[in-house]
């Protein structure tokens, strides 16, 4: 008869001692040297020193200018949204399907690409647009201005509104019609019943979609690094990345940067805790699950100027840019009028085959991105697996440190990364390709733990234990049960990694090396050197790859729930 | 087969203490139930047996084995024990057709192609689901995939089936059917059962023998149906198999009176020599007449539900329920209003010792 004896160290323990060790590693240890650097000098806490540092012109214009752009951002992104989602969800409006899905193509753009389209379109001497209205219609001076705090606003606004949009469409169609025509009948106007009714129901949607573009906006780099360099914009992550790269790592750079990194963390948490708060607030029971059908406001006279101005948008957003990018990409040199005989296919082919710097760049982004979506995968799999299905004490750590990177910016992450791998604990990973795939498994472990333990609360603890009595061992019942039932959560976050480290650029530009461009990198530093036509068309190519990898994932998730 | 024997076990979940020091043997190849209310720690016992929680202290032995002893720290796993266990979900793998879903115990077992096959339809008929074995079952009713699951615990022939309120989420006919169905499984195959339930009806219905275990996880009678319903140990016993009638008695100068009032108690007299005492009996012990012997009664509410009737009658300030055939209190004139006086006589009263108050007010 085999018999086990009971110890006080198994499986379990052990497994979560791994996770642990994991995501202290990976996570923890960096973020710790964060605060520690910031807070830590000549081997004595000083707070004042922080605050000189924050004092300095130059943080402080940061930080001024953070709150500005992401202030107005969030202000333009969730009157758009707002706007947009009622528009799709609550009125007759033709074609609404096709326009709520292309109102969600822009989650799907680096708006890092964007910028550089739109630099390309509105840079006041060089934009094709400003130089067709000066050389063409006469006028003395640029119609817009794109290096400008507007220009940025807007650039943002284009690419962050469907946080905004998602939500308040989601909860506009979950709401009970009822509670609307309840009020009509009460002798409530249409006008009354939105203001008094609608309104207050969906403003914590609102609310936290609000927020949402707030925290992506503080983290956000590439569009205020295209945009603001001419004019000397720049936000937190942009001055951490000049810190780190233009300063050649001296302690006071690297100070300023992690003090820097500090303020960008508590931002980020207050604001997440916020949006916690607002939508814990916001469970009204009458916003139920299923969905209605919501009657619609007749927009009558409204109808066709409200499609125009739907179809505008997204011409303006998503074509326009996108064409532009193709088209620059195609150019002999970088100002020429778009010709056909301007027009080539070899810089699609020089990047493509022959440059190293570009072809190295796309081969660096797809198997890192591979690689970091297969380890967290598998690592978010075990350890969403210790957090809701095994009983040991303290696996609310292991739940915290997971979803810890989730509020945590890129380029924090990234900083944290450089303090910890770059030789003063041993092992210098610094300007190889392994740093970048570090940052990325810290970036991406929460979108993994996400998915996975969505998953496997599903999978009912019953389930395994029918196993087990079916004479199966714990690793039979974890083949046979636990990993089919639990894989479609796999594949999800796979893609869910995979695809957006793909387009990675604010973590890999503070961690990039001669050799370790990736494909966000190449864009960027080729668009710096004033190799516009090559960056260009590179990110023609990114797209090309993006717009191929989301169909497919739509692809394998509707199959996967057809089935 | 074999028998199950559960020596001195104890368990604590987060400081509470679910089970204590409780013994229980099963026979080997009978049908035992396990009767007590929810979150009594009936599930907590069935899922040490299966060697799903070890024990704090105390021993298992199944067929003589020992499974589980918290005093040497021995654990036999669930895998190694063979059993078949019904959870009360189902715990149908929903990524594995009927047949996979059957079939998974003995590919575990390495059972051969051919006779893998064999076993597997075998049983699937047995349970009454030939020609859905292809099916998932997401595409089967509750009752369906609760069969799919008493299936799958019973292809590899196990030693003991552990059953945890399997028919709970049936509908009435449907859990009519099974519980004979089991029934007759058991008998065709002599597996050992234990099935764990709060249902009365069911555990009667099925066991060979009852235990019923109280709130706090004590046991407090064993015995064969007839003997538990016929002769309970106690007022929870009596209470928990049915409908239950308590009338208050007081023994005064050797004389039984009923409750504080002067009426004298003229039915069975009790064995005992208690001073305060509480007669017991069921809706059905109760013998109605119009007049005659008996004690007096008031009609309070009198419903009619098809095959019997029911009336709610006050004796000397205490309310009891009687249930009586339709026709016969047709055939003997006893279709009583609102507001008439009755007597009462009793077939068979079980005596407590102490005044028993009726938790519910009828």
């Amino acid at each position: 008869m085999t018999t086990k004896t009971q110890s006080r160290f198994g499986t379990p323990e052990v497994l979560f001692m791994l996770s642990v060790g994991v995501l202290i590693v990976v996570v923890a240890f960096p973020m710790l040297l964060i605060f520690f650097n910031a807070f830590w000098v000549d081997g004595h806490f000083n707070v004042t020193d922080v605050v000189r540092v924050l004092q300095r012109k130059e943080t402080y214009q940061a930080l001024l200018n953070s709150l500005i752009l992401s202030g107005g951002v969030t202000v333009t992104g969730t009157i758009v949204g707002t706007l947009f989602a009622w528009l799709v969800t609550r009125t007759d409006l033709p074609f609404k399907k096709t326009m709520k899905l292309l109102f969600l193509v822009p989650f799907m753009l680096p708006a890092f690409i964007g910028a550089l389209a739109w630099k390309m379109l509105l840079s006041p001497r060089a934009g094709y647009i400003n130089r067709l209205f000066m050389d063409v219609l006469g006028f003395d001076s640029p119609i817009f201005d794109i290096y400008s705090y507007a220009g940025i606003i807007l650039v943002e606004t284009m690419y962050l509104f469907p946080f905004v949009f998602i939500q308040v469409s989601g909860a506009l169609e979950r709401m009970d019609p009822t509670l609307e025509e309840s009020a009509r009948i009460s002798g409530a106007d249409l006008f009354t019943i939105t203001r008094k009714i609608t309104i207050p129901l969906v403003l914590p949607s609102i609310l936290s979609g609000a927020l949402l573009i707030m925290l992506y906006s503080m983290a956000h780099f590439g569009t205020v690094a295209v945009l603001g360099v001419e004019t000397g914009i720049y936000n937190i992550p942009v001055l951490i990345y000049e810190k780190i790269h233009q300063s050649a790592g001296s302690f006071d750079s690297i100070r300023t940067a992690t003090v820097l990194a500090t303020v960008l963390v508590i931002t980020a948490a207050l604001i997440l805790w916020l949006q916690n708060r607002v939508l814990s607030k916001g469970k009204y029971q009458i916003i139920a699950g299923k969905s209605f059908r919501p009657t619609e406001l007749k927009l009558r006279g409204l109808r066709i100027p409200m499609l125009i101005l739907c179809i505008a948008y997204i011409a303006l957003t998503i074509v326009l840019p996108t064409a532009t990018i193709f088209l620059v990409g195609g150019l002999k040199t970088y100002g020429l009028p778009f010709d056909l005989e301007n027009l080539t296919w070899a810089n699609y082919n020089h990047i493509l085959f022959e440059w190293d710097l570009t072809r190295d760049s796309i081969w660096n982004s797809i198997t890192l991105g591979l690689a970091s979506a297969l380890i967290t995968m598998f690592a978010g799999v075990i350890i969403s697996y210790v957090i809701v299905k095994m009983k040991v004490r303290g696996k609310g750590i292991l739940e915290f440190l997971g979803m810890l990177p989730f509020s945590v910016p890129g380029s924090v992450i990234a900083l944290g990364v450089i303090l910890a791998w770059s030789g003063k604990f041993g092992i210098n990973l610094y300007n190889t390709v392994w740093i970048i795939l570090v940052a990325y498994i810290a970036r991406y472990m929460a979108f993994s733990l996400k998915a996975n333990s969505a998953a496997l609360e599903q999978v009912h603890d019953s389930l395994v234990e029918a196993a087990r009595a079916s004479g199966a061992s714990m690793a039979q019942a974890l083949r046979d049960v636990v990993v089919p039932l639990v894989r479609p959560g796999m594949v999800a976050a796979f893609f869910l990694i995979f695809l957006p480290a793909l387009r990675e650029l604010t973590v890999s530009v503070l961690l990039y090396g001669p050799t370790t461009r990736t494909i966000g990198v190449a864009i960027y530093t080729l668009n710096e050197d004033g190799e516009t036509v090559y960056s260009a068309a590179l990110a023609g190519i990114a797209l090309i790859i993006i717009v191929l990898g989301e169909v497919l994932i739509k692809r394998l998730v509707t199959s996967k729930n057809g089935a | 087969m074999a028998s199950i024997e559960i020596k001195g076990i104890s368990k604590q979940y987060a400081g509470r203490t679910i089970l204590s020091d409780l013994s229980l043997e099963l026979e080997d190849g009978e049908c035992f139930t396990l009767l007590g209310p929810s979150g009594c720690g009936k599930t907590v016992l069935l899922r040490l047996i299966a060697g799903f929680e070890a024990p704090d202290s105390g021993r298992i032995l199944i067929g003589g084995d020992v499974v589980a002893d918290a005093s040497s720290g021995q654990m036999q796993p669930p895998d190694k024990r063979s059993l078949g266990m019904v959870f009360q979900d189902y715990a149908v793998w929903p990524h594995m057709t009927v047949f996979d879903n059957v079939a998974y115990p003995l590919k575990l077992a390495g059972v051969g192609a051919d006779e893998l096959k064999n076993r597997t339809m075998r049983c699937i008929e047995l349970v009454g689901l030939t020609n859905l074995d292809q099916r998932f079952p997401s595409q089967l009713s509750g009752g369906q995939q609760q069969r799919v699951a008493l299936a799958r615990a019973l292809v590899s022939e196990p030693q003991m089936l552990l059953l945890d309120e399997p028919l709970n989420n049936l509908d009435a006919n449907l859990r009519e059917e099974m519980r004979f169905e089991i029934k007759a499984l058991q008998q065709k195959t002599g597996v050992t059962i234990l099935y764990v339930t709060h249902d009365q009806e069911i555990a009667l219905g099925i066991a060979d023998r009852i235990a019923v275990m109280d709130e706090h996880g004590t046991l407090r009678q064993i015995g064969t149906p007839e003997e538990v319903y016929e002769h309970p140990a106690d007022d929870f016993v009596f209470r928990f198999l049915g409908i239950a009638n308590f009338l208050p008695v007081r023994r005064e100068a050797n004389v039984l009176h009923i409750g504080n009032s002067s009426e004298r108690w003229t039915g069975i007299q009790p064995d005992k020599n208690w001073n305060i005492l509480t007669a017991g009996f069921r809706p059905s012990d109760v013998v109605l007449s119009r007049e005659g012997e008996g004690l007096p009664g008031t009609i309070r509410r009198a419903s009619f539900l098809g095959a019997q009737f029911d009336y709610l009658i006050e004796i000397a300030g205490t309310l009891i329920r009687a249930a009586l055939p339709s026709h016969e209190c047709v055939a003997r004139n006893l279709l009583f209003s609102e507001g008439d006086s009755c007597r009462i006589n009793l077939a068979t009263v079980q005596w407590f010792e102490g005044q028993i108050v009726a938790a519910d007010k009828v």
